[in-house]
């Protein structure tokens, strides 16, 4: 039976984990690949790599990190932030990520989901929508709108409007992020995620607002999501991997327990 | 030397990270004359049938392939590289390489059943062979695939996981050993298999 997928997301500036991650062990705070070892080792599915270094001329570090990377840690990991043209994505791509996840670039430029598709295949495409809660309009139907830029500015599109079409020109998968939950701990927008995993045919993995293995728990029984990302309550030490795996398994969640 | 097959498909970079972290000599290549002098063959790869079957015919690969497993040459395919075995693919009614009896399939998609399947899922180990050596069984494999194969020999088989339909994730016939799930990206459990494969066990 297909599982569901656990994904810590690090962000990353100028090659150093933000955040001030405090892991169990020896762990060199700070280094992602370090923090990307430690949890390859506990079990973790897949990660995911936010770039969120502010210029352009420090994107090579981010190059360096997915190499270091991929050297040496042998699941998929995608890698996000700042991904504007076929060229950005296909270095990411040698480097060794598994997957580009495509954000602001896509809401500008809708084409290069279908480049990137059409270039490295749908399943090396991941549309990732910030999606902020508004009043229903006729612009909003769904009352779901996409945002850009880190969630600053609106953008007139109905996101599960958007999801369709970013499916249509090529991605093989959505991150459904909820502006509103992220960084509350108090669980994912499941409406939101089951809105549009039972509309997209491809995998959906939802983001923002995960406290405590109960919210994992939750999105995975109450939507059709596949996968969900999880930032705080792992990178902390609050909850391991293998803890949150083990209660999923006692909720009857299909969980990869072989590692 | 272990040759990891060029024929323009992506992922590759991966599986010889994958084959020099375990102390191989891996190198991709499309000459036939290093691949056909290589202590083992790999034919990895993401894509689509079509296309991978164009560019081997093109670059005369194909033959190469069939030279190679009538050689008696341990070769291993992954992904794209175990549905081109076959003799032909519902995937842009392409032929195939025939080397195996049967064909390859789309699963269906439904509101609970997305595609292409992307994620960890079981195989169960229906068959011996020395790449699972060690290997817990069932275990769990990193899938990217809309496809699957159906060998009509059963004896082919001996690996099986279920997405919504129970399919063969695992074939082997003689020299040659084939897996859907990529091995290179399965973690430790993945590495076991491929360091059996490149090693003594195979």
């Amino acid at each position: 039976m297909i599982t569901k997928r656990i994904i810590p997301c690090l962000d990353v500036r100028a090659g150093k984990v933000t955040k001030g991650v405090a892991f169990q062990g020896n762990i060199d705070v700070g280094d992602p690949v370090a923090m990307a070892r430690a949890y390859y080792e506990g079990g973790v599915d897949e990660l995911v790599f936010y770039d969120i270094t502010a210029s352009n001329e420090r994107r090579d570090i981010m190059i360096d990190v997915v190499s270091a990377v991929a050297a040496e840690i042998f699941i998929p990991f995608s890698v996000g932030g700042g991904l504007r043209t076929l060229d950005d994505m296909r270095r990411v791509l040698l480097a060794g990520a598994e997957k580009v996840s495509i954000d602001s670039g896509a809401v500008r430029n809708p084409q290069l989901l279908a480049e990137g598709a059409k270039a490295f295949g749908s399943q090396c495409v991941v549309l990732s929508m910030q999606v902020k809660r508004v009043p229903k309009s006729d612009e909003i139907p769904s009352g779901f709108e996409i945002y850009i830029d880190g969630g600053r500015r609106p953008m007139g599109l109905d996101a599960l409007a958007w999801s369709q079409r970013g499916v249509e020109l090529g991605a093989g998968e959505i991150v459904v992020n909820s502006i509103d939950q992220d960084g509350t701990k108090a669980g994912y927008d499941i409406e939101l995620t089951k809105a549009i995993a039972d509309l997209v045919p491809v995998p959906v993995i939802a983001s923002g607002g995960a406290g405590n293995p109960e919210h994992i728990r939750d999105v995975f029984v109450e939507s059709n999501a596949d996968a969900a990302i999880v930032a705080s309550i792992t990178h902390y030490g609050e909850f391991s991997i293998e803890h949150i795996k083990q209660y999923l398994e006692t909720e009857g969640v299909p969980i990869r327990n072989t590692w | 030397m272990i040759a990891i097959i060029d024929y323009g498909a992506g992922n590759l970079t991966s599986v010889e990270r994958a084959v020099k972290y375990l102390g191989y000599d891996g190198k991709i290549t499309a000459d036939s004359q290093a691949i056909l002098g290589a202590e083992k063959v790999i034919f990895p790869g993401v894509g689509a049938a079509r296309a991978t079957m164009d560019n081997l015919n093109t670059a005369g690969l194909a033959e190469i392939l069939w030279k190679v497993y009538e050689s008696d040459k341990p070769m291993l395919g992954i992904c794209i590289g175990i549905q081109i075995l076959f003799e032909h693919s519902e995937e842009e009614n392409t032929e195939c390489l025939g080397i195996l009896p049967g064909v390859v399939k789309k699963y269906d998609a439904t509101p609970t059943r997305k595609v292409p399947q992307i994620g960890w899922n079981e195989v169960y180990q229906t068959g011996a062979h020395p790449i699972f050596q060690d290997v817990p069984n069932p275990a769990h494999f990193y899938f990217v695939n809309s496809y699957y194969p159906i060998p009509r020999d059963d004896s082919y088989i001996v690996g099986k996981t279920t997405y919504g339909v129970e399919f063969s994730s695992v074939v082997a016939h003689q020299n040659l050993i084939a897996t859907q799930f990529h091995l290179e990206k399965s973690g430790r459990i993945g590495l076991k298999m491929l360091d059996n494969f490149l090693g003594e066990a195979q």
